[in-house]
């Protein structure tokens, strides 16, 4: 993974230094909330319903065995021992006294980590694919390519307050794992014209109160020129986008409204002036960025030999077997693993994961994964490069803290935002929800038999729960006070990306886990063969879901 | 007179007669009057005449509109070398950044913060990104040490 240099941990010190002092003159009175708002949400700091929140960024999602036993650490220093896994695979402390914060800052610079721009209208924390440099299905390893956006982002003082938040992903496989339709500027990894590395760039996709599917402005962007290509495309968004309503301020409604045409020959026009000049990538760059994500010491293992003994372990051990089927996924090195550590178990908040949980984490990403593990935007963990021979005892250490909850995938690992029991944007409380229908359906025979399903909630418009792209969606509505569920169908990740419709009016909270079995007892009677949720539901419309729900 | 921060330092300001974009485009003794920017006014016409322009001030209506940042990058890479104002309602934490998008005069509403504002303007020592005041990226440098 990529390792601060001296610059590196300099910017980081530096802006630890800043924050100190703008929370200092906050709390004696030099600074007014409002002038404090953006500079602390810039730093991850948002003000909640019970305590302040700090998100903290986990570029790209890649943390260490050291940095994950930080976490640990501050959130029983300055939390109360847990925190939350977010869908920018970020971390979020949910009690942190404001006071204390530039402290918990301080400790995080000293394992090369930060808050910055985790908030606030500027360019976000860049996500990927989880399974990034081990995916059987990868073109090329996504993440130097984030991490030299990080760089570029990180700080930028042209882009610092831009009309509203801006969210990359970058993808570098056949399936889409990073959701790159639903972000301001998705990036996904092409071949170029002479074998070499280009992009396709998408535009102005998002979700939201307006959720939209990103539009490609280039279908081949060579390598060297994505840092001034996205410095003409963020140029022309903080000169153009709108600034009068915070609801039409993101890239989409500028697309829309321009026209992509119209947005494509703005940029064009920027980047004329930029193009070719010191922002242009040096193969040298490229080549310091890659060094930092090379394969780990794979050991030469007898592939055939690794399987038949897994076979046999599955054969003994039938819940092992399940577990491995479905939490864990191929390898692009024989004999190697990659394992999803499920944060789905029912009972507890999604995404959430206790101090303890985080040590013997960072424990087992030592002992079996090179010391190294990924948060994915699917609030879950991975481990990316288990040995085959080692997954028994890696289940059973999981299994014993109650992090193999065999459900990756399907209706039980739902997406859910923290809601109103956290968060002052919320309009209803998401959690409930979600802890409901796990509870509901807790027969995992008929959950596996519904096949893979995405199930996102949302507590408000804001959609951090994904709700628009779930198969099933959920958003959480105020109505004269109280709280309602709006459920959408339809909506997909991946490169057939769409958006979810609504099915009709909303529900009750005690009548979401009905209003589920009816929409899954409606597909499982439509459903032909082993067709998916998605399938169906592309098949038959949304008619006959409403005509049962409603009628 | 106003008080103003002017390349590092606080200094009392004699500059020019200001006139709105319109104004300044249409005045024959434009070269003797300065030119205040607005966010969402369209930078093509000024650029004309970049080399008569001996002062532009960039309004910042609130600190939270970022349209002046870019108006900055704009007419530092289009040639502008004379003097570049901020005005308006910015912050004093937004000083780097606004010095490394090119301004390097700072016209505060609120004159006593000036002392207090000359110490953001050292909040960072090194950035990533290339910018007005360091012409290449910290990749470029980096490569130079190796």
């Amino acid at each position: 993974m990529y390792v601060y240099d001296e610059y590196d941990q300099k910017i980081v010190d530096e802006r630890v230094a800043q924050f100190r002092d703008q929370t200092r003159r906050f709390l004696d009175g030099d600074l007014s909330e409002a002038e404090f708002l953006p500079l602390r949400l810039q730093n991850g700091l948002y003000v909640q319903r019970l305590a302040p929140m700090l998100r903290v960024a986990v570029p790209y999602g890649l943390m260490s065995s050291r940095q994950l036993r930080k976490i640990a650490q501050l959130s029983r220093d300055y939390d109360k021992g847990y925190v939350h896994i977010s869908t920018r695979q970020n971390i979020q402390f949910n009690w942190p006294e404001l006071a204390e914060v530039p402290e918990l800052l301080a400790e995080l610079a000293s394992v090369q980590m930060h808050a910055i721009q985790t908030s606030g209208n500027c360019i976000r924390n860049t996500t990927t694919d989880q399974y990034a440099g081990v995916a059987v299905d990868e073109l090329e390893d996504p993440r130097p390519w984030c991490e030299i956006i990080r760089q570029w982002s990180t700080l930028h003082p042209e882009f610092a307050f831009l009309p509203r938040k801006f969210k990359i992903a970058v993808c570098g496989s056949e399936e889409d794992r990073a959701a790159i339709y639903a972000h301001d500027i998705g990036l996904e990894l092409v071949t170029g014209e002479n074998g070499d590395t280009a992009f396709r760039v998408l535009v102005g996709g998002g979700l939201g109160r307006t959720p939209v599917i990103g539009t490609e402005i280039c279908a081949r962007l060579q390598s060297r020129h994505l840092l001034t290509y996205l410095e003409a495309i963020l140029r022309v968004y903080n000169q153009h986008g709108r600034r009068d309503n915070k609801y039409k301020a993101r890239i989409k409604i500028l697309v829309k409204a321009m026209g992509a045409d119209a947005f494509r020959e703005a940029v064009a026009q920027e980047w004329s002036r930029i193009k070719d000049g010191p922002g242009t990538l040096t193969g040298a760059e490229i080549e310091r960025a890659r060094s930092f994500f090379t394969a780990p010491e794979y050991r030469e293992i007898d592939a055939a030999g690794a399987d038949s003994e897994l076979q046999a372990r599955s054969a003994a051990d039938p819940l092992f077997a399940n577990w491995l089927k479905r939490n864990t996924v191929a390898h692009r090195v024989p004999g190697y693993q990659i394992v999803n550590v499920s944060l789905k178990a029912t009972g507890f908040a999604p995404g959430d994961i206790s101090d303890s949980q985080l040590e013997l984490v960072a424990d087992l990403a030592e002992q079996y994964s090179f010391g190294e593990l990924r948060t994915t935007h699917q609030q879950n963990l991975v481990l990316a490069d288990v040995e085959q021979g080692q997954l028994y005892s890696l289940w059973q250490q999981l299994q014993a803290a109650g992090l193999a909850t065999p459900n990756i995938g399907y209706l039980t690992d739902m997406i859910c935002c923290p809601g109103g029991d956290f968060c002052s944007l919320a309009n209803a409380k998401s959690i409930p929800v979600a802890e409901a229908i796990q509870a509901r359906f807790d027969d995992m025979d008929y959950v596996y038999d519904l096949g893979p399903l995405d199930l996102n909630i949302s507590g408000c418009m804001n959609a951090c729960g994904h709700h628009h792209i779930g198969h099933i969606g959920i958003l959480g509505v105020d109505k004269k006070g109280q709280e309602f569920f709006q459920v959408s169908l339809g909506g997909n990740q991946g490169k057939d990306a769409s958006i979810g419709k609504i099915l009709g009016p909303s529900f009750r909270q005690e009548d979401m886990p009905d209003v589920m079995e009816k929409l899954l007892s409606t597909f499982v009677k439509l459903r032909e063969g082993e067709e998916t949720f998605i399938d169906t539901y592309r098949r038959v419309g949304i008619e006959p879901f409403k005509e049962y729900v409603y009628g | 007179m106003a008080r103003l921060i002017r390349n590092g330092a606080i200094v009392e300001d004699h500059g020019p007669e200001v006139l709105d974009l319109e104004q300044w485009l249409a005045a024959k003794d434009r070269g003797s009057r300065a030119v205040v920017l607005e966010p969402g006014e369209s930078l093509a016409p000024l650029i004309e005449h970049i080399e008569e322009i001996p002062l532009v001030l960039v309004n910042f209506p609130t600190f939270m509109d970022g349209r002046g940042f870019s108006y900055g990058r704009e007419l530092r890479e289009r040639g502008y070398s004379g003097e570049l104002r901020a005005v308006g309602h910015f912050m004093r934490d937004q000083l780097t950044y606004l010095s490394r998008c090119g301004f390097n005069a700072f016209q505060f509403e609120d004159e006593s913060q000036l002392e207090a504002a000359l110490e953001s303007l050292a909040d960072f020592s090194e950035y990533y990104q290339a910018s007005v005041d360091q012409p290449l990226p910290l990749f470029r440098r980096r490569a130079a040490d190796n």
